[in-house]
């Protein structure tokens, strides 16, 4: 199975979720953001990072790179795509998600170990958990507050869409704890906090994060 | 008004013409030395090239002469592949693999603007990292600020932590270490030191010169602007003083994306193999890459200097050749492998200007528009400047100061009151959680962090495939050094090799920040002095040689100069880091041993510091060969497996090192206190060669007989377990009564 990473100049992560993939038993595939095409992966991993630097506003240039249109356009014929942190960012600029990020409440950037709950067992990226499950990954971000107007955020409560929450103190002000959200299909998921760094326990706080990519090779592998 | 170019022909002309040497930062004797070895005045862009170039900062004119130890007295080391004068050092890591780091100070700037300041600091240093042909792969900061209810601090501080997280985790650079201290000499000029760890493959090396003549010289990444000129000059070589203007001007301001793309740029040239030689811009920027480039290669040089892309098209020749702009290189490139780095810079969009090229004239010369403004020996300008012996000698009142020991200091006594000493230790500035500093830092970047602050040292994996990786730790200790400069920095030397010995790696080699005040004040050049030369010895005792670093001078406001700081950074080595010894107590039933041997050394402690502040007296006695002992068998331990925590013992002693082993993992500990002891040296003293550890069952043994082959002092102290730091039948602690009392400090200043 051949996931791509996408790497847009000032992605940080892209190493990481590349070797996450690898070590979930997937190929890792790169992607570069000025590609007009996702040369034929299975899925597609945006990864962490401060993509141009964020200086427009936080994945705002990044939505519009010349791989994106192909990243819509697959994730919108179902491809499952996941974004973390920047990613995740960049999934709500380009309209695969909806909401947007807000500097942290406490306008710090903040870096720990962080317990989440998972809303939504049923995405193409979260299978592999069960229901309710909670897991500890990290989380390092200074725009990680999550904010929809209210009839948004009570529809995605309403149709499960919420798929992760976090557990105990809310560590950026996220509105209703949300950690990270899906699209109605589930093939679309983006959270701030790091699934993939917590695959190895030698670098991780725990190996909670390979559950992500384990699920997504499970989903294709039954496809 | 129109001014005519200053050209050198102009130069010749115009002998009388007046120059501003002084505004510049030079002094008399040195201009007068620059008209000699040019035969004539210098012109304006001259001027400015050898003003930023001799300065303190670039020249080293003051440290020089005491630096020469590090080199003569060097131990032989198989490890070093480039010592001393690159951008920084190389170590051989063994599998093919080497690895450079590098300290440096970003002091002034710092103080100046906390956020920018901090931000290029971390910049500067990666750059320096990167020039050498590696990836960088870490980072760490050792800060030093005012007492921390200084309302300045609260300016200071928050900046400085910010810019370097805003810059360092932009940059994609996991920070795995450092430290922050308080004292009240730092209150108008705080340490801001950055120490960056990179990785590259033997035949990767690159050095900083120029050679092969018709090379083409090309500058790329961010474009020239107006900011940061005069740098080094004005804002690293002068103390502060309120009647001079503001040095905002002269802070650099920088740009972490730009950087993060510098660098997977340069990497993809590296790997093309298009680029000859390579150098940094930094302090001074195109005066000092294009003299150093050209002094150290055939030692010619022509620059077009219109050719640099600007940001300010107003900026004058000299200025553009001080400026200090951030994020650029400069690369020597042969012709024939031109077209392929200009398609890399322009595939990381990275702008990129051919300048001039490589001559064999001997003879670094700058045209303006086809006029000539530079026509110097680089060597003059980037190597011979002014060398002083500053006068030194031992303070008056360093007898007095020796001599007021803390021994008649109130101690406490009976359990409630060393309960009492405990928590107020561990809840003081120095000595409590950093938590909310170091969680501003991404430290999961890349990630092959194994492990990161609070642990001992940093630990970073290198290569996937063998677990081969590195350990670094940071430490300095300004009190003690005030107190013996000979000893303070052995002291320095002595616990940045235990604690990297105590996370499980081989210390293999050293970088060093020596921060101190104004070398024209003898008894600071004295400190200076005596720190080097206790340096240096003690480089020679451990078999690490120093392969690097930086000094930062003038740290001083008014008569009075910073605490002496020399900061010191060891380099280890961990063949597999899935060896790494962590620092918390994790599994009930473990024994708790203590290596070493406690005397009565409160000189400098944390405890005279935070309860009586007091300084005095001597600071703990140092014994390199113990350390040495220790290190081999916390390494050997490491490696067979033998323990499963373990915590160097420094500031605040065994009560300080339980609170954070049985924090971390929030794992109790029962501890007795041996016979013939006091319970308060047994718990406060700072003696050194000392290591707390935890034995699991299975191998006390082995771990025992490991201690007994090697003839070092251990004593089985007590067992871990509980959820309580208990002390005999002196007194308990329930860990959350410890953990509010260690983790309140910051936060509780500097969230209000």
């Amino acid at each position: 199975m051949r996931i791509g990473v996408v790497t847009f100049p000032g992605s940080l992560d892209d190493h990481d979720a590349a070797r996450a993939v690898r070590v979930a038993g997937g190929d890792p595939v790169v992607l570069w953001h000025a590609d007009a095409d996702v040369r034929g992966v299975d899925a597609v991993v945006l990864p962490g990072g401060f993509s141009y630097g964020d200086y427009l506003r936080a994945g705002a240039i990044a939505g519009m790179a010349p791989v994106m249109s192909a990243v819509v356009d697959a994730a919108r014929g179902g491809m499952p795509v996941l974004g973390i942190c920047n990613g995740f960012q960049v999934l709500c600029e380009a309209h695969l998600l909806p909401g947007a990020m807000l500097r942290n409440e406490h306008l710090r950037f903040v870096c720990r170990d962080q317990r989440l709950r998972v809303e939504n067992a049923a995405t193409s990226w979260t299978s592999a958990y069960g229901q309710g499950q909670e897991i500890v990954v990290p989380l390092k971000n200074i725009d990680g507050c999550y904010v929809a107007d209210e009839r948004t955020l009570d529809e995605l409560e309403a149709e499960g869409r919420v798929a992760f929450r976090y557990v105990g103190e809310n560590p950026n002000g996220s509105l209703r704890d949300i950690a990270g959200i899906t699209n109605a299909r589930g093939n679309v998921v983006g959270l701030m906090p790091h699934p993939e760094h917590a695959v190895d326990a030698l670098t991780g706080p725990t190996t909670d994060g390979l559950g992500f990519f384990t699920s997504v090779l499970e989903g294709m592998a039954h496809a | 008004m129109t001014m005519e170019l200053d050209t050198t022909e102009v130069a010749a002309k115009t002998p009388d013409h007046e120059q501003p040497w002084a505004e510049l930062g030079l002094k008399e004797h040195e201009y007068d030395r620059i008209r000699d070895i040019l035969g004539r005045r210098p012109t304006n862009a001259e001027l400015a090239m050898y003003s930023v170039m001799w300065s303190e900062h670039c020249s080293y004119k003051s440290s020089k002469v005491h630096l020469r130890r590090f080199g003569e007295q060097a131990p032989h080391s198989d490890a070093l592949l480039v010592g001393m004068g690159e951008n920084a050092g190389v170590v051989d890591v063994g599998h093919g693999y080497a690895v450079t780091f590098k300290i440096e100070s970003h002091n002034h700037p710092s103080y100046v603007e906390p956020y920018q300041g901090a931000a290029t600091g971390v910049g500067g240093i990666v750059r320096d990292i990167l020039a050498m042909g590696a990836r960088p792969i870490a980072v760490m900061d050792p800060l030093r600020f005012g007492p921390m209810d200084a309302p300045d601090t609260k300016r200071v501080l928050p900046g400085v932590v910010a810019g370097i997280g805003g810059y360092g985790n932009c940059l994609g650079l996991p920070n795995i270490g450092g430290e922050v201290v308080f004292d009240p000499s730092y209150a108008a000029n705080p340490l801001v030191n950055a120490l960056c760890v990179g990785v590259l493959r033997h035949e990767d090396i690159h050095l900083a010169n120029a050679s092969g003549v018709g090379n083409k010289i090309v500058l790329f990444g961010a474009r020239t602007g107006g900011d940061g000129i005069g740098g080094a000059s004005i804002l690293a070589s002068e103390s502060f003083d309120d009647t001079k203007p503001s040095k905002r001007p002269s802070v650099q301001v920088g740009d972490p994306f730009m950087e993060k793309v510098l660098i997977e740029c340069c990497l993809e040239l590296f790997s093309a193999r298009v680029v000859e030689g390579i150098q940094d811009l930094g302090a001074a920027g195109i005066s000092c890459a294009t003299s150093e480039l050209a002094s150290n290669g055939d030692g010619g040089m022509h620059v077009d200097l219109e050719k640099v892309l600007l940001r300010d098209p107003s900026l004058t020749p000299g200025e553009i050749l001080m400026s200090e702009s951030q994020e650029r290189m400069m690369g020597v490139v042969a012709p024939e492998n031109l077209d392929a780095f200009l398609a890399i810079t322009a595939k990381w969009d990275v702008e990129t200007a051919v300048i001039g090229e490589v001559t064999d004239t001997g003879r670094l010369v700058i045209d303006w528009h086809g006029e000539t403004i530079v026509d110097v020996d680089p060597r003059t300008v980037a190597h011979d400047g002014p060398v002083y012996e500053r006068p030194y000698e031992r303070p008056a009142w360093q007898d007095d100061l020796q001599a007021a020991s803390p021994s008649s200091l109130p101690r406490p006594a009976g359990g409630a009151q060393l309960r009492e000493t405990l928590l107020q230790l561990a809840a003081a500035p120095n000595l409590a959680s950093k938590s909310w500093v170091t969680d501003q830092y991404d430290r999961y970047v890349l990630g092959n962090t194994v492990l990161a602050q609070p642990e001992n040292a940093g630990v970073v994996r290198i290569d996937d495939q063998t677990g081969l990786g590195v350990a670094v730790a940071t430490d300095g200790n300004g009190r003690y050094t005030k107190l013996d400069p000979y000893a303070g920095a052995q002291l320095a030397l002595a616990e940045a090799y235990r604690n990297v010995a105590t996370s499980g790696a081989r210390p293999v080699a050293v970088t060093d920040c020596l921060n101190f005040g104004s070398p024209e004040d003898p008894g600071v050049m004295w400190q200076f002095a005596e720190a080097v030369r206790g340096l240096a010895d003690g480089c020679q005792t451990l078999g690490t040689p120093v392969t690097g670093g930086n000094v930062s001078l003038y740290n001083q406001t008014g008569d009075v100069a910073i605490l002496p700081t020399p900061v010191v950074g060891v380099l280890g080595v961990l063949d597999d880091v899935a060896r790494r010894t962590p620092l918390g107590f994790r599994e009930t039933g473990h024994a708790i041993y203590l290596l070493g041997t406690t005397r009565e050394e409160f000189g400098g402690s944390e405890w005279a510091h935070v309860v009586h502040g007091h300084l005095g007296g001597l600071p703990p006695a140092v014994d390199l060969d113990a350390e040495r002992q220790l290190g081999e068998i916390l390494i050997a331990a490491a490696r067979d497996g033998l323990i499963d925590a373990a915590h160097d013992l420094s500031d605040g002693g065994l009560a300080q090192a339980l609170v954070e082993s049985t924090l971390r993992y929030g794992v109790g500990a029962r501890v007795a206190v041996p016979g013939g002891i006091d319970p308060f040296v047994f718990l406060f003293s700072e003696s050194q060669g000392r290591a707390l550890v935890a034995v699991s069952p299975d191998t006390d043994e082995r771990f025992v007989r490991l201690c007994a082959e090697r003839g070092y002092p251990n004593q089985r102290i007590g067992v871990v377990g509980g959820a309580a730091l208990s002390v005999d039948d002196l007194f308990d602690v329930d860990l959350d009564e410890l953990r509010r009392a260690h983790e309140s400090t910051f936060p509780a200043a500097f969230d209000a």
